[in-house]
């Protein structure tokens, strides 16, 4: 997760800097086919093919007397018609116009992209567990409720928590379950609690579920070293809290350490530990939330535990639980029964206490399996290595770029470090336009512009799956766009990037006037 | 450890560029309390060979729908997924990209997600749709929200038609996040009158088509019913493959759809990852939840994609934003995609066709039996079985012959003794004459 609301407006006043407007921009190299090299240009579907092409020969349909009622699909859908390698082209096509972490580094802070191995996608895709269907009979679907159990296992030892809720289909998802099993807690102990407490540097969908879950929100800042100050917690709570929602390590990239503490007095004043657990990839094997009074703690197994997040889903939230929230968790349950394992479905006990159903059968099934593969792969000794590395790979980062960049907070880092835009200052260069220029460089940028506890922020995650040379090059980059910037050359960030597949886009007209969807020329024409 | 680029030199060089001894300096603002020593109780790493053997055992262990005659529906359909979708998703650069916020250099999944939002307005009729969500029973959720939103009322009346776990993630939401929930009783094969239940604080009724017994119905009536009312009219498609053939709920006036999208492009998967749709007006548009991609054109003057209208969302609005959506199904959305691709307007057509016919057949058989009867007027690739004895006891009778024939209303419906011998039966094109033969003789002889 990441926050680009600055980056937004940012991009609206820099995506036409002074002198310059779109017309006056010129392509570099103009072709005939508009390709340039490798950089292959690609129509939309709806502009190729024929109606009467289709890539899928199926077999002829003899005429039968039909049982749609008087309900059939008269008018043409509009949909285009190509064969099997035009699709595979145009997808191949639109695909190398993507970075991804297997280019290169993708240093999104928060967001862990880490390498997504291909053994996980190979076992997810094995007939017993890709095509069995969530409502067959329970003698038939044995491996499946064991890949379950497996799973919730690994991360009960890993968070030391006691129960494991796997419905949610991410993490927001998981917040929004996190929330709901305590406003159940705090109905069953006759309470009810309007308000819920929310860190500044906390990602955005914190405050959105629990404002969705229907608490009041209210903001505790962080104190001088970065961390959530314990006192201005203190000052808010009270009889109607009924929640903090906290990141740990946090979104500065730093341990909490006085966590125990805040689990302390949120439990003196009745109040319930909400953790975001985006960022468990530090602490794998070293700390367990369980061991820090936190309540109720969403993983995200596209970040920690290496599933693809496949451009932005699916992504896969299971909340660990304590055990006062535990009675309350979603269902379906899995229990222990007399034929082994099996799904309870309904609000019979155990489950009386359950929140009900959040989603559709039984959770991400297809990303369980992925992060069994991974947890199996590491086991307690390479995940206890890939939390180090992480580390480890965060904090060289920090020592090699802080002489170059602004370091917003001293002390170790733990998963990632926040930088933040002081080191601009003067230059005319925007955090954004520095992150425009890192693309020519052949990196994704990092996060930028969150947290929003500090001004232009740029907050970086390398994860243990990156080299030191991959890092070394990194800084290479960073430190010549920095040392360009402080040389007054503006023009060039305002111009970046420059060798992608697109320059700048125009994303306030995008806004203004939304074109959501492809139409007919005539129609598009019409307004219609 | 195989994923690890550090050796041990690196790791060494680094830790003196750092300038600490250890690892464990870098953990020296954790609390001792809050640290563990040594290793936790779990297995060590394994090698992928041992990996893999381990986790083929446990696949073993299930039946899965290529090794049986299949015929289970009921909210996740077996389609057969042609070869290029599934190699085309594995391209490393869609796998593994992350949300595009930099458009510059994520065309390839925004402009798949264009045409993915084309596809989905185009399918359900409508006007505008998002970039998904995460399956049809939180969409269906969120559309009901949505409706919450635009009226300003607070109740929602679902039909019995709906999907059992649409309707009890509904009431879930409605119980924490504030609104109320009117459901109506399961009533297959009888008619139900929703539009006289609406009223001044009635922000939408939700309504299934095909419903939850394969039931097909003719919406107009109720989406006028509903403007007249000032509610919503929220039309759920959970086999989005109906569309090919089914007169869209655009058509009949439907101002929402949700719908399930695993048809096309996904496997079932043990019911998920699956694949949220969300369509809906345009004037609509400004309060739909999830991402949502536009066309732009960047400072060369070149056409490409962006995320947009994101005012709505969480990493803006914070809390009050129209839903706390962040990550959707966006791979599952490309597979979508590259499926209807392949189909193309004659494509689908033809497999819908298919579908319906198998169905058609399937039903023309089974009826046959003697005590059996097929419950439905007008369906498109699954109907609903009144047997002669419970279903359960059926459906797992035929398991033990090595048949997965259906779906027992009473897995979703337990203790309704009035459903007890109701089994759903879906027929795609998968399903081989070989299957359907071997599924009406299984289940004549469970039944004798």
């Amino acid at each position: 997760m990441s926050d680009w609301s600055r980056a937004v407006s940012a991009s609206a006043k820099e995506s036409a800097p002074p002198g310059t407007t779109s017309a006056t921009r010129k392509a570099p190299e103009a072709t005939t086919s508009g390709h340039r090299g490798l950089v292959l240009e690609e129509e939309l579907l709806f502009e190729q093919g024929s109606p009467d092409l289709s890539g899928v020969d199926l077999p002829p349909v003899e005429a039968f007397a039909d049982r749609l009622g008087s309900l059939e699909r008269k008018a043409p859908i509009g949909l285009p018609g190509l064969s099997e390698p035009q699709v595979v082209r145009h997808f191949t096509r639109l695909s190398q116009k993507n970075y991804a972490i297997d280019c290169g580094l993708y240093p999104l802070g928060s967001c862990t992209m880490k390498y997504n191995p291909r053994a996980n996608e190979r076992v997810a895709r094995l007939d017993g567990f890709a095509e069995i269907h969530p409502l067959q009979p329970a003698a038939t679907i044995k491996g499946a409720l064991q890949v379950i159990e497996d799973l919730a296992h690994w991360l009960e030892v890993l968070t030391g928590m006691p129960a494991i809720a796997l419905s949610p289909g991410a993490g927001a998802h998981g917040e929004l379950c996190g929330m709901m099993t305590i406003k159940a807690a705090l109905e069953s102990r006759g309470e009810e609690r309007r308000r819920v407490l929310v860190a500044a540097s906390a990602h955005g969908t914190n405050p959105a579920s629990a404002a969705t879950c229907g608490y009041e929100i209210e903001a505790v800042p962080s104190n001088e070293k970065g961390r959530l100050d314990l006192e201005e917690l203190e000052r808010r709570l009270g009889a109607d809290v009924a929640a903090l929602m906290l990141t740990n390590p946090n979104t500065c990239g730093l341990f909490e350490d006085e966590i125990c503490e805040i689990a302390e007095a949120l439990h003196r004043a009745g109040a319930f530990f909400y953790c975001d657990g985006a960022n468990f990839n530090a602490l794998l094997g070293r700390v367990r939330p369980g061991d820090l009074g936190i309540d109720c703690m969403h993983l995200n197994l596209h970040k920690t535990f290496s599933t693809p997040h496949g451009g932005g889903g699916p992504g896969s939230g299971p909340v660990a639980l304590s055990a006062a929230l535990a009675p309350f968790a979603p269902l379906p349950w899995l229990v222990h029964g007399e034929k082994g394992l099996c799904l309870r479905e309904g609000r019979s006990p155990p489950a009386a206490q359950s929140i009900g159903r959040i989603k559709g059968f039984h959770g991400q099934f297809g990303t369980f399996v992925r992060a069994l593969a991974y947890l199996m792969s590491l086991g307690a000794d390479g995940l206890k290595g890939a939390a180090e590395d992480a580390v480890l790979n965060a904090n060289y980062l920090r020592t090699r770029l802080e002489g170059t960049l602004s370091l917003s907070f001293p002390g170790m880092s733990m998963h990632e470090v926040l930088f933040d835009d002081r080191f601009l200052e003067g230059t005319g260069v925007s955090t954004l336009a520095f992150a425009k220029a890192m693309i020519d460089e052949g990196f994704h940028p990092m996060t930028v512009y969150f947290p929003l506890v500090v001004k232009g922020a740029m907050l970086i995650e390398p994860t243990e799956t990156e080299s030191k040379a991959s890092l070394d090059a990194f800084v290479a980059s960073l430190e010549a766009l920095a040392q360009k910037a402080r040389a007054g050359e503006a023009a060039f960030f305002h111009e970046a990037p420059r060798l992608a597949p697109r320059r700048r886009f125009d994303e306030v007209a995008a806004a203004r006037h939304p074109v959501l969807r492809w139409r007919p020329k005539a129609a598009a024409e019409n307004g219609g | 450890m195989r994923y690890a680029p550090l050796s041990e030199s690196d790791r060494r060089l680094m830790l003196a560029a750092i300038g600490v001894p250890s690892i464990e300096a870098l953990y020296a603002e954790v609390p001792q309390k809050a640290r563990r020593e040594g290793l936790l109780d779990l297995p060590l790493g394994l090698s992928e060979m041992e990996v893999e053997r381990r986790l083929r055992a446990l696949a073993a262990k299930n039946v899965s729908a290529s090794s049986a005659p299949f015929f289970l529906g009921a909210g996740a359909y077996r389609h057969h997924l042609p070869a290029a979708v599934d190699s085309l998703i594995q391209r490393g650069e869609f796998l593994t990209s992350y949300t595009p916020y930099q458009p510059e250099i994520a065309q390839g999944t925004l402009q798949s997600l264009f045409e993915f939002q084309t596809f989905v307005a185009l399918l359900t009729g409508m006007e505008v749709a998002n970039a998904s969500l995460y399956d049809g029973a939180t969409a269906c959720a969120e559309g009901v929200m949505m409706a919450n939103r635009l009226t300003g009322r607070k109740k929602t009346i679902l039909s019995g038609g709906l999907h059992p776990h649409y309707r009890e993630v509904v009431e879930t939401y409605g119980r924490f996040v504030g609104f109320a929930v009117e459901a109506k009783d399961p009533a297959p094969q009888k008619g139900e009158d929703l539009a006289s239940l609406i009223d001044r604080d009635t922000a939408s009724v939700v309504v299934q088509n095909p419903d939850f017994w394969g039931e097909l119905s003719e919406l107009s009536a109720l989406a006028r019913a509903c403007r007249d009312k000032g509610a919503l009219c929220l039309v759920v498609v959970n086999e989005i493959l109906s569309l090919g053939l089914v007169r869209p709920p655009g058509e009949m006036g439907a101002d929402i759809v949700a719908g399930e999208g695993q048809s096309l492009g996904n496997p079932l998967s043990f019911g998920g990852p699956h694949l949220g749709l969300f369509a809906t007006r345009e004037r609509f548009m400004r309060q739909m939840p999830g991402r949502l991609v536009g066309q732009s054109v960047d400072a060369e003057g070149r056409r490409g994609f962006v995320l947009t209208l994101s005012a709505r969302e969480q990493h803006i609005r914070r809390e009050k934003a129209t839903s706390n959506i962040c990550t959707n199904a966006g791979l599952c959305a490309l597979a979508f995609t590259i499926h209807l691709a392949l189909l193309g307007e004659k494509g689908l057509k033809a497999l819908a066709r298919l579908n319906h016919q198998k169905a058609v057949a399937l039903s023309l058989r089974l009826s046959r039996l003697s005590g059996v009867r097929v419950l439905n007027r007008a369906f498109f690739n699954e109907f609903t079985l009144c047997l002669p004895a419970p279903a359960e006891g059926v459906v797992e009778a035929l398991a033990q012959k090595g048949i997965l024939g259906g779906v027992p209303a009473s897995r979703l419906y337990p203790g309704r003794t009035e459903l007890a011998d109701l089994m759903i039966v879906a027929a795609t094109e998968t399903a081989s004459e070989e299957d359907m033969r071997r599924l009406e003789e299984g289940l004549m002889e469970v039944l004798r």
